[in-house]
C-alpha cells in the first residue's frame, strides 16, 4: 500500500490525474460503502492544475478522503443524515482550506454515523460501512468511511472526527493509524458540531509517518475557533526511532471486565516490546475511569441537543410539506433525523431541563474535572499510557445495532480521553484471528511529539501495520 | 414625597443594539445594513451554518463594559456566554447566545427626574447577547399567510440593560428610558435612530399584586402608552374582584392596548448552559483602561453648564438631554454671551425644531452664531430673530440675505422720530389718555410706530422716544 512518499515519488515520475484516476476507480467499484459522495470531476480537475502549474505543498497532488461532517466547499455534506439532503456548503473548513493550500486533492466524503453518533457506521443514512477486514463485520465509527477507505486502500489519507473515540475506535477496528489530538490544536471552523466540547478532528494513514504528515497539515491557529490555540510545532521533525527512558503508565481500570483475551494479550505484547526497545512501564491508577462513560454521554448528549436545533428546513437541507412553524419543524426533524440521533437529542434535552439540569448536567462536568485530576495525577509520573483501543475487535454488522447501551459500552476506554481533552493515537498492534488489535497510546496536554515518537517507534519494530486485508 | 396610590412597580428590560460598532458581535459582517437588501449582510457564522463558530467581537465587550461602567454597575472579573435554546425561525442556530451566570456588568444604577425629584433607578445586570434575524409578516402576524426572514440583524450585538422594579409610573418609565437613551449616545455606541435600535419589554405589578411582562414595545412613548394601559387594566381586574395573574402580553402599537400571549406556566424552559464554543473572558484588566476613555456624562455636563456659563439648571438640562444638542450649545456659547445663547437655543430654536420635527443637525451652528451676534448688535430685533430661524428652518438661505430680502435691520433715529410724531398727530386720543394718567394708553402709540416702521423698530426704543416727545 503506497505510503506520501511512494505517492510523491510516481507524481513526480508520473502525474496526480493518474493517481487520482486509479484511487477513484478503486472507490467506484468498492464493496465498501466507505463514501457518500465521491467528487471526481473535482479530483481530477485540482489534479489536472497540480499537474499542469506545479505545486511544492506537502500533500500536493496526494488524494485526501474527508469525513462528511467536515464543511467542503461546493461538494455536499450531509453528516450521513437525511436532514442534509441537497446542502452544499458555501464555506470551506479550516482544514480544507489548510489540504488545499497544501496541494492536496478532495477526492470524495465518507460514511459515517449519523452526525457522529454511533461506533459502528451503521446509523448512517446511506447505509453501513463495512470491514475490509471482513466484510460482515463493522469498520467501528463513527468515522468508520474514513478508516475503511485507508485500510482497504481506496485512499491513502483521510480525516475523521473524534468525539469519544470515534477515530481511534474505526482505526483499531480497521487496523489503521488514528490520531485524537489535544483539545484545540486543530481549528474546529467547519466541523458540523456533534459535542463541540469533546471533539476534535483526526487524521488516518496506514502507518505513523504518514498521519503525523497529515497532521502537520492540519494542525495550527485559527482566530475562527475561540478554542484554537497558538502553538506551532513541526510533529514529523519529532519521529524518531527511540523509546529509551520513555515511562509508561499502564491503568489496570482499562482492561477491565468485557476486555477480550486477545486484545489484553495483545496490548500487554506490545507494552512488552516497547519494554525491549528501552521504555519502562509501571501500573497506574485511575479512579474516576468507571464514571467517565455516564458522564460523557450526558455531556455529549446535552451538547448535542443544542447543537442540531439549528436543522429546522428553514434554510438549507430537508424540507418537508410547508405548514406553520411549528409543524413544519416538527415534520422536517421527524423525517429528517435517524432513530439514535432522535435518543440522543431528547436524552440531552431531558438532561438540561430544569429539575435535572444539576443532577445530570453539572454532575457530568464535575467527574469531568474528576477525570482530568485523575490524567493529571498519572502523567505526573510517566510519560504516555497504554491501554487497548477498543474492549474488543470488530463485532458483527447487526449484532449490537438493537442494542444502544452495549455500544455505549464499547466506548468505555476511548471517551475518558476526549473529557480530559488529551492527546491519544489508536495503532495496530496484533490480530484476533484475521481482526486486527488497536493499541491507544495517550499523551498528555500538547504532547502529541512523544505519543507520536512511540508508535513510531513501535512500528519501526513490528510489522502488525504492513498486513493488509485480503483482496484489497 | 410621591404616595405611589395604586402600588405601581415597573421594572424595565431593554435591548440595546450597540449599532456603532462596525462589526457584528460574533462575526465579521458589517452593521450598516440599513440602507441594504434583506440577508446582505450575512456570512457562514449568522446564518448559523452548520460547522460555522462564533468568535467575541473585543469592541463589542469593551463597548458594554462602557455601558457598564457609565450605568455605575459593578464589572464582573470573568464573563461567559451561554445559550439560551429555543426554536423560532428568526433565530438560525436554535438557540441564542446571551448571558446567564457571569454577566458582563451588574448591580448599577441610574439616577432619573422622578415624581418627587431625583430618583434612583437600581440596573440589576446589563447583559450581552446577540440580536436574532429581522421577521417580516405579509400583512398582520395572525391572517399572514407566509413569513419573510431577513438575517441581516441577525447578531447584531445587543446589552440587555435590566432594571430593579424601581420606576413608580408610566412617566418614570419613560424617564428612565429617555436618561439611558441619552448615556449611551454620550458613550457613542449607539444610533437611537436606526431601526430596531432600542427594544423594551416591560414588567409591571399593581397593589403587591403578580407581573404582566409586556413584549413589543419599540419606542418610549409606546413604553408610556403600553404602561398606562396595563395599569387601566390590572385596576379594571382587581375592582372586578379578580386577580391579576402571571403572563406575558403583547403591545400592539397600533390601538395602544396589551393582549395575553401566554401565561409564564407554559413558559418556556430554555436549558441555559455554557456556550462550548466561547471561553471565558476574564475581563478584569479592561475596566480601568476604559474608565479613562469613558467621556463626560449627562448629569456631569448639566451641573458643568450651570457652573461655567452661568445659565438656569433647566436650561442646562434641557441641553444636556441631547449629546448633538449639547455639543451645539457649547460651540455657539464659548463666541456669544452664554445665557442669551441658552434662552435662544432652548426656548426659540429647540421649539421650532419640534415643531417641525426635525433634531439640530437641521439647524447650522453659524447660523445660530449670526442670528444672536445681529441681535447684541442691535440689528434686529427679537421679532425679527425669530422670523430668521422660522425661514432658515423653511426656506433656507443665510441670516444675512433673509435680513435684506425682507428688510429685518431695525430703524433707529430719524425714522422712528418721524413715526413718533405721525402717531402722536394721527392718535389725539391715546394721548389724552396718557396725559390724563392712564399708562396703558402709550402702548396703542408703540404699537402704531412698529406699525409705521413694519416693525422693524425695536419696541423700547419706540417707547423712549415716545416717552420723550410727549414730555
Amino acid at each position: 500500500m503506497a505510503g506520501i512518499n511512494e505517492l510523491r515519488e510516481r507524481i513526480h515520475s508520473g502525474s496526480s490525474e493518474e493517481i487520482v484516476a486509479e484511487y477513484l476507480e478503486k472507490i467506484e467499484s468498492s464493496k465498501l460503502n466507505a463514501f457518500i459522495t465521491i467528487a471526481r470531476e473535482n479530483a481530477i480537475a485540482c489534479a489536472r492544475e497540480i499537474d499542469s502549474k506545479g505545486h511544492d505543498g506537502a500533500l500536493a497532488g496526494i488524494p485526501v478522503a474527508i469525513k462528511d461532517n467536515i464543511s467542503t466547499k461546493g461538494i455536499p455534506t450531509t453528516c450521513a443524515s437525511k436532514i442534509l439532503t441537497g446542502y452544499i456548503p458555501p464555506y470551506d473548513a479550516h482544514v480544507i482550506e489548510r489540504l488545499k493550500d497544501a496541494g492536496a486533492i478532495i477526492i470524495g466524503k465518507t460514511n459515517m454515523d449519523e452526525f457522529a453518533m454511533g461506533t459502528s457506521t451503521e446509523t448512517s443514512f446511506y447505509g453501513a460501512t463495512k470491514n475490509p477486514w471482513d466484510l460482515e463485520r463493522v469498520p467501528g465509527g463513527s468515522s468508520g468511511g474514513s478508516a475503511a477507505a485507508v485500510a482497504g486502500g481506496e485512499v491513502p489519507l483521510s480525516l475523521g472526527s473524534d468525539t469519544g473515540g470515534s477515530v481511534r475506535c474505526p482505526a483499531s477496528f480497521c487496523g489503521v493509524v488514528g490520531l485524537k489530538p489535544t483539545y484545540g490544536v486543530i481549528s474546529r471552523y467547519g466541523l458540523i458540531s456533534y459535542a463541540n466540547s469533546l471533539e476534535q478532528i483526526g487524521p488516518f494513514a496506514t502507518n505513523v509517518r504518514d498521519v503525523t504528515a497529515l497532521f502537520d497539515v492540519i494542525a495550527g491557529y485559527d482566530a475562527r475557533d475561540s478554542t484554537s490555540i497558538k502553538k506551532e510545532a513541526n510533529y514529523s521533525s519529532a519521529l524518531k526511532n527511540d523509546v529509551r527512558g520513555l515511562k509508561i503508565g499502564v491503568p489496570g481500570e482499562y482492561f477491565g471486565e468485557g476486555t477480550d483475551e486477545t486484545v489484553e494479550k495483545a496490548v500487554w505484547d506490545a507494552i512488552h516490546t516497547l519494554e525491549d526497545l528501552g521504555a519502562s512501564w509501571k501500573e497506574v491508577t485511575m479512579p474516576h475511569t468507571k464514571y467517565a462513560l455516564a458522564a460523557y454521554y450526558i455531556i455529549a448528549m446535552s451538547e448535542a441537543s443544542s447543537n442540531l436545533a439549528r436543522f429546522d428546513g428553514m434554510r438549507y437541507g430537508l424540507r418537508t410539506e410547508d405548514s406553520d412553524w411549528h409543524t413544519t419543524f416538527s415534520q422536517v426533524r421527524a423525517a429528517g433525523f435517524g432513530d439514535e440521533v432522535k435518543r440522543r437529542i431528547l436524552l440531552g434535552t431531558y438532561a438540561l431541563s430544569a429539575g435535572y439540569h444539576d443532577k445530570y448536567y453539572l454532575k457530568a462536568l464535575k467527574v469531568r474535572t474528576l477525570i482530568k485530576r485523575d490524567f493529571e495525577r498519572a502523567f505526573s509520573d510517566v510519560d504516555v499510557l497504554i491501554t487497548p483501543t477498543m474492549p474488543y475487535p470488530a463485532f458483527k454488522l447487526g449484532e449490537k445495532i438493537g442494542d444502544p447501551l452495549s455500544l455505549y459500552l464499547a466506548d468505555v476506554d476511548t471517551v475518558p480521553i476526549n473529557l480530559a481533552g488529551v492527546p491519544s493515537v489508536s495503532v495496530p498492534c496484533g490480530f484476533s484471528g484475521r481482526l486486527p488489535i488497536g493499541m491507544q497510546i495517550i499523551g498528555k496536554h500538547f504532547d502529541e511529539a512523544t505519543i507520536l515518537r512511540t508508535a513510531y517507534t513501535f512500528e519501526e519494530n513490528t510489522d502488525f501495520h504492513t498486513q493488509r486485508p485480503e483482496g484489497f | 414625597m410621591y404616595e405611589n396610590p395604586d402600588g405601581v412597580k415597573i421594572g424595565l428590560e431593554v435591548h440595546v443594539q450597540l449599532n456603532k460598532l462596525k462589526t457584528k458581535v460574533f462575526c465579521g459582517c458589517a452593521t450598516d445594513y440599513h440602507n441594504d437588501p434583506p440577508n446582505s449582510h450575512v456570512c457562514p457564522v449568522c446564518l448559523g451554518l452548520p460547522g460555522a463558530l462564533p468568535v467575541i467581537n473585543k469592541k463589542a465587550v469593551e463597548a458594554a463594559i462602557k455601558v457598564g461602567l457609565a450605568l455605575n454597575c459593578k464589572i464582573e472579573e470573568h464573563t461567559q456566554f451561554y445559550r439560551k435554546n429555543y426554536y423560532y425561525p428568526d433565530l438560525p442556530k436554535g438557540f441564542q447566545i446571551t448571558q446567564y451566570d457571569f454577566p458582563i456588568s451588574s448591580w448599577g444604577y441610574v439616577m432619573i427626574e422622578g415624581e418627587d425629584g431625583e430618583h434612583r433607578v437600581g440596573i440589576t445586570r446589563a447583559h450581552m447577547e446577540e440580536d436574532p434575524g429581522r421577521l417580516v409578516h405579509e400583512g398582520t402576524i395572525d391572517k399572514s399567510k407566509y413569513t419573510l426572514i431577513d438575517y441581516n440583524r441577525s447578531g447584531m450585538a445587543l446589552l440587555e440593560v435590566v432594571s430593579e422594579p424601581d420606576l413608580r409610573s408610566p412617566k418614570e418609565a419613560r424617564r428612565y428610558l429617555d436618561k439611558l437613551r441619552n448615556i449611551l449616545e454620550y458613550l457613542d455606541v449607539f444610533d437611537g435612530n436606526l431601526e430596531g435600535a432600542l427594544r423594551v419589554d416591560a414588567n409591571i405589578s399593581i397593589m403587591g399584586g403578580q407581573r404582566a411582562e409586556i413584549k413589543n414595545i419599540s419606542s418610549h412613548k409606546g413604553a408610556e402608552r403600553a404602561l398606562l394601559y396595563e395599569i387601566v387594566r390590572q385596576k379594571n381586574v382587581l375592582r372586578r374582584g379578580g386577580v391579576v395573574v402571571l403572563e406575558t402580553r403583547h403591545f400592539d402599537e397600533a390601538r395602544e392596548i396589551t393582549l395575553s400571549m401566554r401565561s409564564k406556566e407554559e413558559a418556556h424552559d430554555y436549558r441555559y448552559f455554557p456556550e462550548p464554543d466561547l471561553v471565558p473572558l476574564k475581563i478584569s484588566g479592561w475596566a480601568p483602561a476604559i474608565k479613562e476613555t469613558l467621556p463626560e456624562l449627562p448629569d456631569a455636563r448639566r451641573m458643568r453648564f450651570v457652573e461655567q456659563y452661568g445659565i438656569t439648571d433647566d436650561h442646562a438640562k434641557a441641553l444636556t438631554s441631547e449629546l448633538k444638542l449639547a455639543i451645539f450649545y457649547e460651540d455657539v456659547a464659548k463666541k456669544v454671551d452664554p445665557k442669551t445663547a441658552a434662552v435662544w437655543i432652548c426656548d426659540v430654536l429647540k421649539g421650532e425644531l419640534n415643531y417641525r420635527d426635525l433634531t439640530i443637525d437641521a439647524f447650522k451652528r453659524e447660523h445660530m452664531l449670526s442670528v444672536l451676534e445681529l441681535l447684541s448688535g442691535k440689528k434686529i430685533t427679537e421679532d425679527g430673530a425669530v422670523d430668521i430661524i422660522r425661514t432658515l428652518l423653511d426656506k433656507g438661505g443665510s441670516p444675512e440675505e433673509i435680513v435684506k430680502e425682507k428688510g429685518l435691520v431695525i430703524v433707529e433715529g430719524d425714522i422712528v422720530s418721524t413715526a413718533a410724531e405721525e402717531a402722536i398727530k394721527e392718535n389725539p386720543q391715546a394721548v389724552a389718555d396718557y396725559k390724563a394718567g392712564k399708562e396703558k394708553a402709550l402702548n396703542s402709540l408703540v404699537g402704531a410706530v412698529m406699525k409705521k416702521t413694519k416693525g422693524r423698530a425695536d419696541a423700547r426704543a419706540a417707547r423712549e422716544v415716545l416717552l420723550g416727545k410727549l414730555g
